[in-house]
């Protein structure tokens, strides 16, 4: 074992050349071009998995980038897999150069310094974000986000409904309780860890707490259980009336498609506002699907992009990051027909030929006006998430 | 250097392919298990990681779903090739069962899997195509079919593909045990067909087909992708719990990973040892039940039924392929609909390009893990036929061995050591890893037609004074060329249905039509499915049926080498 350690301390590569600035956009695209990005994003979405492989075409003719997208089950084993190679020592050239991050993994790869930073607002379409009237871009999960992550979408939990099997929209989480009891088995969400199936968890809690306020700072030992007892005797009196009796989770929310489509469920829950009107453009779901969000509001955040400190290719990792923001990318995005997600960018802040590109964008018939949206909930902390995740599994993920 | 001195190096080579890489992954599962990971900052020896495994509230149900799933999809197809060729080999039903289902041995495990799914799902093809006219049902029962708390489903996708498997080797174990002889004289004694095959043949046959029975039994206990798309949930069973813990963001979780990996193997060791009791208890009952002289009662309707879930089995297969192909031309396609509502390109053309670029992948893995396992198989055998070496039963013994050791026990511990070594990502390390399930299956199925070559045309061609070289490339391997071909293609075939293996040691870079296919799985998307599923199922089946057709247009002319 010793030579071993010695022969693999002699291969291992000389450390590695200064970080790129990423405020020298001229020396990002000069070192970019012919670079290749590994993107490690979610791969179950083959909506989400176009919409990457056409911004790979386009970095690619632009900047001369590879993008190459390795297609996760889930966001942990990217996280996992940076840490794996920063205790192994390998500080450069590591296999990620670009992750869709959610903010529970965000927040630990930050504290660990695992991620290459600050960049963000240092790329060319910053200029053009919201982020002065979106604080979702400025927080990820309460988390500051200080440049280590660049944002692309927009999102926020949207109930989708099959009107031909379910005319009338909830109104709160105690109105959805007495639907499901009245419609048992057509009601699911996501298993956690799902990242949706937990924003479900952390929407019912909002939701039924007279002041969800307690939800911003970090959980403690003394308020955790006082905080989630209301939320684990609504879903005690809940499960047994969801699909499948709880017995069963839909894996993601893009699986809850197929069921709503054949009436298995009348009512499921989604992360993306455009998301249904996209299913619908792709024969996924019927055109009666509609969505509604609830009286008090729903929870709200953004998508990130960010970059592992060990990437050997960070400049093409920029050069995406930066595409990701750019109006082209973004009304691309928004288009039902492809994504449906909503725009990080701000449209004062747009050219008048580019802000065309959104206002005459079709947001689809089951997609909500930015008003009807309601109110955006904030997210809360992570060690909230963390520890409701953990023992819903131990409560209904063990249970049968 | 020359082939001469390369020969005999050749058998080490396969044994260090062979056992190289999962000594090296059991040890890499050892000593995390016990509390030592230095690449997370631990140290051991600690028991903490078992602790923490006997902690999760899932783990006994997780347990029994292994051990059950596995016993009990092992018992099942056993029995059924058993009855099947005890109440029938030899008649015109059994050659058709026959035909049916060796192309289904080609089917991936989770292409199979998929098209189950879509099946027997509530609001699958079958309830479709009966509702609502013979159900009643206007919209999918409410019912725990796929992902049931039992594992039935993911039991029942196991025995469809074990089923064919089982078959083939009882079908090579049948020539070398005189069974038509043994039936006949059975048969003029008095004894039912299936009373008198199972009293003469079956423990010639079972002494031979044993191995890969135990294949059946470790495979079924640990595997991974049937049981992420057909096998519940809450909880999982313990392999896909082992492959979940490998995933987490927290380093530390892969003690406990590691410590599930060797309670796995614990568990797949006690189930063999319990199977090795099982059979000498049935061994006694059996000789209890020659001795009495039953002539046998019932035996029809054993052949009956047999018969009946040999081709319910095939049926499913073929049946899941067919709902696959329809999904993934499907336009809306609602329940209770038998057909969708129209019949569109767009599945194909959306999902064509990237579903090409995974088959350029897959292809180039299996192209060269097949010749590689090839290569080695003709090295070995060749080397055994010039220097007369005789193959003891230990010898194959050791071929089985990667396939006994459940996967889930050495493939983690072979990624945490390629990570300690640096290399652990890239198609290399993949190619090695298939490599291990891919060549005892290239050798198994080219040993026998290679050593059942005629020796005397190698004398002759010897004393008209042909170098042993020269007699193997022009005389042995192309009167070979169809079980070459056929070894070949089931080669690829393993490789394109290995999912484990290319996860875990890709790191996640390595994108064939299989892990493509399962990380879709978590989509739903039924229509990409459909089209990575069947584009999996071919990447399988076109190289057999070119290992039919090949040698068939190589030998038009030459009538006696058409069959050889």
């Amino acid at each position: 074992m010793k030579q071993l350690a010695v022969l693999a301390a002699l291969l291992a590569p000389l450390p590695a050349m200064a970080d790129i600035d990423p405020a020298d956009w001229g020396a990002v695209t000069t070192e970019a071009a012919g670079q290749t990005v590994y993107w490690n994003a979610w791969g179950g979405s083959t909506t989400t998995n176009d919409f990457i492989a056409w911004v790979g075409s386009r970095v690619a003719q632009d900047y001369g980038v590879t993008l190459t997208h390795v297609k996760l089950t889930d966001t942990a084993d990217a996280v996992t897999r940076v840490l794996s190679e920063k205790q192994a020592g390998q500080d450069a050239g590591g296999a990620i150069d670009l992750i869709w991050i959610n903010g529970a993994n965000f927040a630990a790869m930050k504290e660990a310094d695992l991620l290459f930073g600050p960049y963000a607002e240092q790329l060319p379409n910053w200029a053009l974000v919201d982020h002065e009237n979106k604080p979702a871009l400025q927080t990820d999960f309460t988390v500051p986000v200080e440049g280590y992550e660049s944002p692309w979408a927009m999102a926020q939990v949207v109930f989708v409904h099959d009107t031909a099997r379910m005319q009338e929209s909830v109104g709160s989480m105690e109105a959805l309780l007495d639907w499901a009891q009245a419609n048992p088995g057509r009601f699911s969400y996501p298993q956690p860890p799902d990242f949706l199936g937990t924003t479900f968890l952390k929407q019912v809690l909002i939701d039924i707490l007279p002041d969800p306020a307690v939800l911003a700072a970090p959980a403690t030992d003394e308020n955790y259980d006082a905080v989630t007892a209301p939320l684990w005797a609504y879903l005690d009196a809940l499960t047994p009336h969801l699909w499948r009796e709880g017995r069963a989770y839909p894996a993601t929310g893009t699986a809850m498609f197929p069921l709503l489509a054949d009436g298995e469920l009348d009512l499921s829950v989604s992360l993306s506002p455009g998301a249904a009107s996209t299913a619908i453009a792709n024969n996924e779901l019927p055109d009666t699907v509609r969505t509604f969000v609830l009286d008090k509001g729903t929870i709200g955040n953004a998508s990130f992009v960010a970059i592992p400190y060990n990437s050997g290719a960070k400049a093409g990792a920029m050069v995406v990051a930066n595409f990701l923001m750019s109006p082209e990318a973004q009304a691309r995005a928004q288009d039902p027909a492809i994504l449906g997600y909503g725009t990080v960018l701000a449209m004062d802040k747009l050219s008048d030929a580019d802000r065309a590109l959104f206002e005459t964008l079709d947001l689809g018939i089951a997609t909500l006006t930015p008003a009807e949206l309601g109110i955006v909930q904030d997210e809360p902390h992570p060690t909230w998430m963390t520890r409701i995740s953990d023992d819903w599994v131990a409560r209904y993920g063990v249970a049968q | 250097m020359s082939r001469r001195r390369l020969l005999p190096l050749l058998p080490a080579l396969t044994m260090l392919a062979l056992l190289g890489p999962v000594v090296a992954g059991l040890w890499g599962t050892m000593l995390p298990a016990f509390g030592h990971l230095p690449a997370a900052g631990l140290t051991g020896p600690s028991l903490d990681p078992f602790r923490n495994l006997f902690g999760w509230a899932g783990l006994p149900r997780a347990v029994m779903l292994s051990v059950g799933t596995g016993v009990l999809a092992t018992v099942i197809s056993l029995s059924i090739v058993m009855l099947v060729t005890a109440g029938w080999s030899g008649t015109r039903a059994f050659g058709v069962l026959e035909r049916l289902l060796s192309p289904l041995l080609a089917v991936p495990h989770a292409a199979a899997a998929f098209g189950l799914a879509f099946l027997i799902a509530p609001s699958g093809w079958l309830a479709r195509l009966a509702s609502p006219e013979l159900t009643g049902w206007d919209r999918p029962p409410d019912l725990l079919i796929v992902q049931d708390s039992w594992g039935l489903a993911m039991t029942a996708g196991l025995i469809v593909k074990e089923v064919p498997f089982l078959l083939l080797i009882t079908l090579a174990a049948l020539g070398q045990s005189d069974a038509q002889r043994s039936l006949h004289v059975a048969q003029a004694l008095g004894y039912g067909r299936v009373t008198g095959w199972l009293k003469t043949v079956f423990p010639r046959v079972y002494a031979q087909i044993r191995p890969p029975v135990y294949v059946v039994l470790a495979y079924a206990m640990s595997v991974v992708d049937v049981a992420v798309i057909l096998g519940p949930n809450t909880p999982p069973s313990l392999s896909v719990q082992i492959v979940k813990l490998m995933a987490h963001p927290d380093l530390s979780m892969r003690l406990e990973a590691a410590a599930g990996a060797v309670l796995q193997l614990l568990l797949v060791i006690g189930a063999l040892l319990v199977w090795r009791l099982g059979e000498a208890v049935v061994a006694a009952f059996g000789r209890r039940w020659i001795a009495s002289g039953a002539r046998g009662k019932g035996d029809r309707a054993l052949a009956v039924l047999a018969l009946t879930a040999g081709g319910v089995s095939a049926a499913a297969v073929f049946l899941g392929l067919v709902v696959m192909a329809i999904w993934s031309v499907a336009g809306f396609w609602s329940f209770p609909d038998a057909l969708p509502d129209r019949i569109t390109l767009a599945n194909w053309s959306r999902f064509g390009p990237g579903t090409l670029e995974a088959l350029g992948e897959t292809a180039l893995i299996a192209v060269v893990v097949a010749l590689v396992a090839l290569v080695l198989t003709i090295g070995c055998l060749e080397a055994e036929y010039r220097h007369g070496i005789r193959v003891s039963q230990r010898a194959v013994w050791v071929l089985y061995l990667p396939l006994l050791i459940p996967q889930t026990a050495f493939l983690p511990g072979l990624q945490t050591l390629m990570l300690t070594l640096g290399a652990d990502m890239g198609r290399g390390p993949v190619m090695l890893a298939h490599l291990v399930f891919v060549l005892p299956y290239v050798f198994l199925s080219l040993a026998d037609p290679f050593r059942a070559w005629d020796r005397r045309i190698g004398t002759i061609a010897a004393a008209l004074r042909a170098s042993p070289d020269r007699i193997l490339w022009r005389l042995r391997l192309p009167m070979l060329l169809r079980p070459v071909l056929t070894a070949f293609a089931v080669g690829l075939a393993v490789s394109v249905g290995q999912y484990l293996a290319t996860l875990l040691i890709g790191g996640g870079r390595v994108a064939t039509l299989t892990t493509e296919a399962v990380a879709l799985a978590s989509g739903g998307d039924r229509r990409a499915i459909g089209v990575y599923g069947l584009m999996q199922t071919g990447a399988a089946l076109v190289p057999f049926a070119l290992a039919l057709l090949i040698p068939a247009l190589v030998w038009r002319n030459r009538k006696g080498l058409r069959h050889g």
